[in-house]
Formats: C-alpha cells, sequence, structure tokens
C-alpha cells in the first residue's frame, strides 16, 4: 500500500490495464501530451495507436468505441467533462445499452465511460456541473461511482474488464483526496458496498463525493451520541441491495445523501427500495438529502444553496434521530 | 457469403431480396409479421453490387431498411424470416425483429434504427482491423436522409483523419420517409463527401456492374491502405416508406414518378445483360427463379415452425456479467 490521490488512482488503473491486455485502449479529447492527469503518460507508454485525440465529434467516437468494442478491443471512452456525454446519447443509450439484447447474445459491448469532471461546485455553470449518473442508470448503463482513490482504481479495472458497458463517473471535488492504494491489479466487485464508518443509529447512504460529507457530518454527529453508519454503495447499478438492507435492519432510520435530481433522482429509487424490502425494520421516514430541481447556477451563493453537503446531511440525521 | 462476379449469381441474388421482401410484407399484411418492415424492393442493385466486391470477413452495417444488406452479406432467409416472426431460431432469438437483424459470423454488425448509427462503429471496426494488421475493410450502409445526421458526418471526418479502411456507401433513393432530397438537403451529397476529404463518386445504383466496379475499386484501394471512400448509389424505393399491421404509409409521390423507376428496373436490367451477354446456366432465368421461389417458402416454414421464446426468458441477453437480483424485473411480491 502507498499513498496516491484519486487522480493518480485512475492514471494507475488505466495504466495497468493496458499493460495487461492489449486490447484496451483510450479515446477522449486533448488526453495526449500530459495535459489531463489522469492520462498522463499513457501516450508515452503505449503510442498512438492506444491513446488517440479525438476531434470534438463526442457522438462519433463514442460510437466508434461501440464498433471497436464490437470488433473484439475494450476502448475506455473519456468525456472530460461529464455533461459532455449528452452529444453522445444515441450512442451510449440507443446502441451500447441496448443492442446487447435486440442482438440476442451474439456480441457484447465491453467499453467504458470515463466520465470525469462530473459535479458542481467551481462556479462551471449549468452545462458543466452535472452528476449525469441517474440519466445512464435509466438507460441500463452499468455505473459505478467510486468516493475513495483505492476504489478509484479497482472500479476503474472492474469497468475495463466488465463484458458490458460501464461508466464510472468522477466528481471533480474527489481528484485531489489520497488514500491508501493497492499496489496490485485487483479488480473491486460491482453491486457490493461499503460500510465507511460503522454506526447504529442512523443509517446514511451516500453516493461518490457525498461520502466524505457524510464522514464529516457523522463525526460532528458523534459529539452529541448519534451514532451515523455511512454506507458508500460504490455501484449505482448493479446496486448492493443486500447490504444497504443489513443496514437499515441495524439502524432502522435512512438518509440518502445524492447530488443527483431531487424528482426520479438515484435517492428516490433507494426510497423505494427500502420502503419495499425493509418497511418493518424502519423506525421513522426515509430522508434525501438531493439537489434542487433546477439547473446548477453560476454565482457561489446560489450554486451552494442547491446542492447537498455536510451541513443538510448533518440536520436530515438530527431530524431523524429526535 | 462471398466475392462474386458472376452476373448470374448477382441474377440470384438480386431476385432472393425481392422475393424476400414482397413474401415478407405478405406475411405483414397477414398479421404473422408484427412491427414495422421497410422494403428494399427497387434497391437491390446496391446491396447486391457491394457486398460482391466484400470478402465474407468484411463487415457491413446497415439501416432500418435492412433486409437486402443482410441477405446481400450472406444472411440465410430461414433465420431471417425467423426473426421477423419473433421466432427462438432468428438470427437475434427474436429480440430485435427487422430493424435489427446480426449475424457477427457474418460480418454482419447489425441493422439500426436509428438513422446514421452504424457509420461511426463501422469506422471504430476499421481502426480495430487496421491496428490488428489485417486487411478487412468496413462499409456502413445510409440512407440520403442520413447525409443530415450529424454523426455521419463527424464519422466522415473521422474515417479521413484516421485514415481508415471505410467505404461509406449512400444510397440516395431520393426520399427521406416523404421528404424529398430536393427540400432537405442544402448543395451536393457528393460534394458534401468530399468537402471532409474523402474521395467522392456518384454512381448508377440501377445499374448493379456499375455498383459493383465502383464498390470494387474502393474496397482494394481500402484494403491496400488507401483510406476510406464515399460513393453515392441513386436509387429508387419501389415502396412507401414501411408497412406495418394495420396499413401502409401513404405515399406522396406521383404515379409518374414511381413508374419512372420501376423502368429502370436493377433485376430486368440485369436479366437483359445476361440474355444478351454471357447467357444463363442450364434452365434459364426460370431455373433461377424456381429455386428462389423453393428457398423463400422453406424459409418461410422454418421460420412458422420454430418456436417463440419463452416468457420467462423477457430479461435475458441484456449483460453479460449478471449478478444477483439484476437486472430487476418490473414487480416485486
Amino acid at each position: 500500500m502507498r499513498e496516491l490521490t484519486y487522480v493518480q488512482a485512475l492514471n494507475e488503473a488505466l495504466r495497468q490495464a493496458m499493460t495487461e491486455d492489449d486490447s484496451v485502449f483510450m479515446i477522449g479529447e486533448n488526453i495526449r501530451g500530459g495535459v489531463r492527469a489522469e492520462t498522463a503518460g499513457l501516450d508515452d507508454a503505449f503510442g498512438p495507436e492506444r491513446v488517440l485525440d479525438m476531434p470534438i465529434s463526442e457522438a462519433a467516437f463514442t460510437g466508434f468505441a461501440n464498433g471497436a468494442a464490437l470488433a473484439g478491443m475494450r476502448p475506455v471512452v473519456e468525456f472530460q467533462v461529464a455533461s459532455l456525454m449528452f452529444p453522445a446519447f444515441d450512442q451510449i443509450v440507443n446502441q451500447a445499452a441496448k443492442l446487447p439484447l435486440m442482438l440476442g447474445g451474439q456480441a457484447h459491448i465491453p467499453v467504458t465511460f470515463l466520465l470525469m469532471g462530473a459535479g458542481a461546485g467551481g462556479g462551471r455553470a449549468g452545462q458543466h456541473s452535472d452528476n449525469p449518473y441517474t440519466f445512464l442508470i435509466h438507460a441500463g448503463i452499468k455505473t459505478v461511482v467510486p468516493s475513495t482513490p483505492a476504489d478509484a482504481k479497482g472500479l476503474m479495472l472492474a469497468a475495463i474488464f466488465e463484458d458490458d458497458p460501464v461508466a464510472l463517473v468522477v466528481n471533480s471535488n474527489l481528484l485531489g483526496r489520497t488514500g491508501d492504494v493497492p499496489a496490485g491489479g485487483e479488480r473491486a466487485r460491482l453491486a457490493k458496498g461499503a460500510v465507511r464508518r460503522a454506526g447504529k443509529d442512523v443509517t446514511v447512504c451516500a453516493v461518490g463525493h457525498l461520502v466524505p460529507a457524510a464522514l464529516e457530518a457523522a463525526g460532528r454527529l458523534a459529539e452529541d451520541g448519534i451514532e451515523v453508519e455511512v454506507w458508500d454503495p460504490r455501484s449505482l447499478l448493479p446496486f448492493d441491495k443486500e447490504g444497504l438492507a443489513a443496514s437499515v435492519a441495524k439502524t432502522g432510520r435512512l438518509v440518502i445523501a445524492d447530488d443527483s435530481a431531487r424528482t426520479c433522482g438515484f435517492a428516490a429509487e433507494v426510497a423505494g427500495l427500502v420502503a419495499e424490502r425493509c418497511f418493518d425494520s424502519l423506525r421513522g421516514p426515509i430522508k434525501r438529502v438531493t439537489r434542487a430541481d433546477v439547473t446548477v447556477p453560476y454565482s457561489t451563493p446560489i450554486e451552494q444553496a442547491m446542492l447537498p453537503a455536510a451541513d443538510e446531511l448533518e440536520a436530515a440525521v438530527r431530524t431523524l434521530a429526535a | 457469403m462471398s466475392e462474386s462476379r458472376d452476373p448470374v449469381e448477382w441474377y440470384r441474388r438480386m431476385r432472393r431480396l425481392r422475393r424476400f421482401e414482397m413474401r415478407a410484407a405478405e406475411l405483414v399484411g397477414d398479421g404473422e409479421i408484427n412491427g414495422p418492415v421497410h422494403e428494399y424492393i427497387g434497391e437491390e442493385a446496391v446491396a447486391v453490387g457491394v457486398c460482391a466486391a466484400l470478402r465474407a470477413d468484411d463487415v457491413i452495417t446497415s439501416t432500418h431498411r435492412g433486409h437486402g444488406h443482410i441477405l446481400a452479406k450472406g444472411g440465410a432467409p430461414d433465420r431471417m424470416f425467423a426473426e421477423l416472426l419473433g421466432r427462438e431460431s432468428g438470427y437475434n432469438r427474436g429480440r430485435g425483429g427487422s430493424m435489427h437483424i446480426a449475424d457477427f459470423d457474418l460480418g454482419i454488425y447489425g441493422a439500426n434504427g436509428i438513422v446514421g448509427a452504424g457509420a461511426p462503429m463501422a469506422c471504430g471496426a476499421a481502426f480495430t482491423f487496421k491496428v490488428r494488421g489485417e486487411d478487412r475493410v468496413a462499409v456502413p450502409f445510409f440512407g440520403d436522409g442520413a447525409m443530415n445526421q450529424g454523426v455521419l458526418l463527424e464519422s466522415f471526418n473521422l474515417a479521413v483523419i484516421l485514415h481508415l479502411p471505410v467505404i461509406f456507401a449512400c444510397e440516395n433513393n431520393g426520399y427521406a420517409i416523404t421528404s424529398s432530397i430536393r427540400e432537405m438537403l442544402g448543395g451536393d451529397l457528393a460534394r458534401r463527401a468530399e468537402g471532409f476529404g474523402l474521395p467522392a463518386q456518384s454512381v448508377d445504383g440501377m445499374d448493379v456492374c456499375a455498383v459493383h466496379a465502383a464498390s470494387a475499386a474502393a474496397v482494394e484501394r481500402a484494403r491496400a491502405g488507401g483510406g476510406p471512400a464515399f460513393l453515392e448509389f441513386r436509387t429508387a424505393r419501389y415502396s412507401v416508406h414501411n408497412i406495418a399491421t394495420g396499413g401502409r404509409m401513404r405515399d406522396n409521390r406521383s404515379e409518374e414518378t414511381l413508374a419512372q423507376a420501376r423502368e429502370r428496373d436493377p433485376i430486368e436490367r440485369l436479366a437483359g445483360e445476361i440474355t444478351r451477354g454471357a447467357g444463363w446456366e442450364p434452365g434459364g432465368r426460370d431455373a433461377v427463379d424456381d429455386e428462389i421461389e423453393r428457398e423463400i417458402e422453406g424459409a418461410v416454414g422454418f421460420a412458422r415452425n420454430s418456436p417463440r421464446p419463452r416468457a420467462e426468458t423477457a430479461l435475458d441477453y441484456m449483460y453479460a456479467d449478471t449478478y444477483p437480483d439484476f437486472p430487476a424485473p418490473g414487480w416485486e411480491h
């Protein structure tokens, strides 16, 4: 184990995957020449046929990756800002997600969509502040949202070697986060959540960059004797239903922290799932802490006002635990 | 289906395409095919001429009007009818239907219901061949309507900058469903492709010999590392955009326009050239026609006698790697 930043861990995963399997290659905008930390050095190590800069044609280069995947490759497609997947949405939704079933199992599409630059908080305004995993989940794209450097690596490797399309969503707020990262090439398991802090009073199911926020809130709440269990799903589709149910069975209370739209967002799905499966365990209403249902505005006070953070989480837990 | 330079074999293939579509239309009318069918009748020379220039290991992507491309690349009528009839023995196990037939063993990367969507995938396949040092080529088929689809134009650029072995095969039948190309397309179609740096040629798509000659030249060039090309095939669709249970779409074209198209019929044209030229095999044209009739009827029989998918398999094939409780069914009791 050594300590790496989150973005260094992504880079190491890409490097190891490309070393391990020569069908892995990477495409994206401005990924050569050491401009971007997640791909730094890959072009020097693997050459221009395995690290390709693409024109600003998200639809075509995503389709290009789908075609290469159908021909036996394992492409990694980087969107340098997560919202740039929208111009490519036909190729993600109508093609990558739908073709395998419609082909009746004749072929699979082992493509990885690496969505960098997800999330808000940097004054990037509405078109560069999306955290668009619910769109992908609705489409049936397997989606992982690593919250730690170790998971950034392990889930990146898992995504690349999964035989289906997988989206890995990287929140900008996490890139500099440090943590221990295994040196080997172990792949994380999809559909497997993790308890990040154990507690008996309230479960907080926190997605992505809200895991550190939940840990911060849990620390404050502990000072008042409220023991929060922070549960990180890591993989949103497929989702570790048993893992969350086990935590809720223990605490009887659930707060879901999800920086996506409130209406039909990921938190809504988790709430529905727990209401259906864990009704008898619940000792209070399920609370959601999410984004507001509006476009992210630019100016800092109004940007921050519509985003979920540790303070809102703490307040939700206090309401439940009272 | 392998390369062919034999006009009688071209005739056989074109006849197969036409009779397949005519039979499919009957089955739509009878309610045996559930779902829309886009007939390829009139355009046979394009699919047959292009695919006769391809090897079995070359790749095509196709369109919503895809039966012709699939048959011309070697698709078996029995498994195609089985797919149209929603049978487990169909190419896609009854999961795709008319607009999605594929056979990866034959290099058919699938028909597609989204206009222009196959082109970037053909580019990705061609890139794979190139980096693996294989001399295979990829041919995306698309229509004149797709020339206004951004992803296709982006794919032109991608093929040029990456110097890919791709031959863009544009079937210009003059209409995007009911909208005339004269009202929908600015500039000239082939000149537009040239603007991207693609060598472009406009070909009489009702003449299978001309289609094959242009395709063979472009394929040979691409195979040798000469890069992509664009071919426009001027053709005609005899039928309406599509047919489905419950009726045919209204055709807004004049009788005169349709009659003019039929006068250029690609099958009759080739038959005349064979009669006047090298001649038929023993048995003549009738023997080929009879062979195709038997093949088509046998294929329909195969499809009818095949079982439909079982209800409990409705969630199958979406994912290669599955997990407990995934994918989720629509209800839990």
